[in-house]
């Protein structure tokens, strides 16, 4: 790297591999990889943009013009698919390829940004963008900004703070718009400024069964347990059937229905008192303790018990 | 002025160099927020050496991870106060120590008349000494 530096020319090559791997995203692409299941086109996309910064280094570093392209994104998809989680992950991505320079990230809704009287929006609104800066800024379920039937509602003009904001000063954060997919649409369709600003809009599609069982299987490792074979068996079926069900959530109604069959296996297993339980049956989740599930009995889901 | 021959106030750190860029600015709160000393912005138009408080330019920044954020503050307090004195400060919470730990100008009136030097006799021939600020002598908001 260091000869492309001293004069830069056309003649010169440069190392594209080094600097790949000095920036050490491929770390971050294949965690990206492994620790999140199916979302094809939300991995192709952050590739995409992983490449064009690299690219655009190396432009840099050959006196190549390299505008700073905007970074600005909308995330939309259904609640449950990793929204949140991708946009921590892009934090880290853009830290590591030096288009921000902090790489941590502000999450806030609606109620941080937004004050409850006149003169009190503004300051508050420029707060969370100074906490933000250096980093990246996630506002979820975007679209509370807007409320068109309110006249006098606030929200316009924070929306106008982070318009003028993401417009100056792109160097200093990318903001990352998130919600579901049909009101995030109305949102831009009422603020086409909005829209026009940023840059990357990514769909985050559902998950389909096969993925959620992987999702699943990943959680428990994660917490140290794991399902039995037939216990896998059962919660493929678990699985279908709870996607029927109305408030379905994606991933996080898998969470939430491998939190209860951890219950159900504490139960079990604090009833079997009497004989010596091994290490396995503590990790051990077992077909039980998802059938016990009224999903299989009533067929509602459990939460509808208790009125959530 | 002969002891002071830029004609400059001089307060604080770095006040007997050129004015900082922006990106010097930068570059010395990025070492203040390397240090979890919490920056804020003041201004006055009093340039008494004895004028310790200055009025402060919205809150306190706590909790900023880049100097990004008060550099568009410090911005946005130009652009107020164009003919003020503006300074950062970096104050250090450290239990024991809570005491400001940098303070720099960055903004001044585009012109400076100085601080001249007062006598005043007392009882005997005793004379006390004291400086005054040629710009106080105009009301509050009109110095500059």
């Amino acid at each position: 790297m260091s000869d492309t530096e001293n004069k830069p020319s056309e003649l010169n090559e440069i190392d594209i591999d080094a600097i790949y791997r000095e920036s050490e995203i491929q770390d971050v692409l294949d965690r990206l990889d492994a620790e999140l299941i199916g979302l094809v086109p939300v991995k192709t996309r952050i590739r995409e943009i992983a490449a064009l910064l690299l690219i655009d280094k190396l432009r840099r570093q050959l006196d190549l013009t390299a505008g700073n392209p905007s970074m600005h994104m909308s995330f939309t998809g259904n609640p449950g698919t990793g929204k949140t989680t991708v946009a921590m992950r892009m934090a880290d991505i853009l830290h590591r390829l030096g288009y921000v320079r902090q790489g941590h990230l502000v999450a806030v809704t609606r109620d941080d940004l937004v004050g409850q009287y006149i003169g009190h929006t503004a300051p508050k609104t420029r707060e969370v963008l100074k906490k933000a800066m250096g980093g990246v800024l996630f506002i979820d379920e975007a679209y509370y900004l807007y409320k068109p039937e309110n006249e006098r509602d606030y929200g316009a003009e924070s929306i106008e703070i982070l318009l003028q904001v993401m417009e100056n000063q792109r160097d200093d954060l990318v903001v990352i718009l998130a919600g579901y997919k049909d009101r995030m649409d109305k949102f831009f369709e009422s603020n086409p400024g909005m829209s026009s600003r940023i840059a990357h809009h990514i769909d985050f599609p559902n998950y389909n069964p096969t993925e959620l069982v992987q999702i699943a299987k990943l959680m428990l490792a994660e917490s140290n347990y794991r399902m039995s074979d037939e216990a896998e068996d059962v919660f493929a079926q678990y699985v279908v059937k709870r996607m029927e069900m109305p408030n379905f959530a994606n991933a996080r109604s898998i969470r939430n229905a491998l939190d209860r069959a951890r219950l159900r296996q504490a139960n079990r297993l604090f009833n079997s008192r009497g004989r010596m339980l091994t290490k396995a049956d503590l990790m051990t989740i077992e077909a039980d303790d998802f059938l016990k599930s009224r999903i299989f009995s009533d067929g509602v889901d459990d939460n509808s018990e208790d009125g959530e | 002025m002969i002891t002071n021959p830029t004609g400059r106030l001089t307060q604080g750190q770095f006040s007997f160099l050129p004015d900082l860029t922006d990106e010097q600015i930068s570059a010395q709160i990025k070492w203040a927020l390397a240090h979890d000393w919490a920056v804020s912005i003041e201004y006055t138009d009093d340039p008494h050496p004895r004028n310790t408080y200055w009025e402060m330019f919205g809150l306190p920044m706590f909790d900023l991870k880049d100097p990004a954020a008060i550099l568009m503050e410090i911005n946005e307090a130009r652009k107020t106060f164009p003919n003020y004195y503006i300074r950062v400060m970096a104050f250090n919470s450290t239990r024991g120590v809570e005491s400001p730990a940098m303070s720099f100008i960055v903004n001044r009136p585009a012109n400076e008349p100085g601080l001249g030097l007062s006598r005043q006799e007392g009882q005997g021939r005793e004379i006390r000494y004291g400086f005054h600020a040629y710009a106080t002598d105009k009301p509050e908001g009109e110095r500059y």
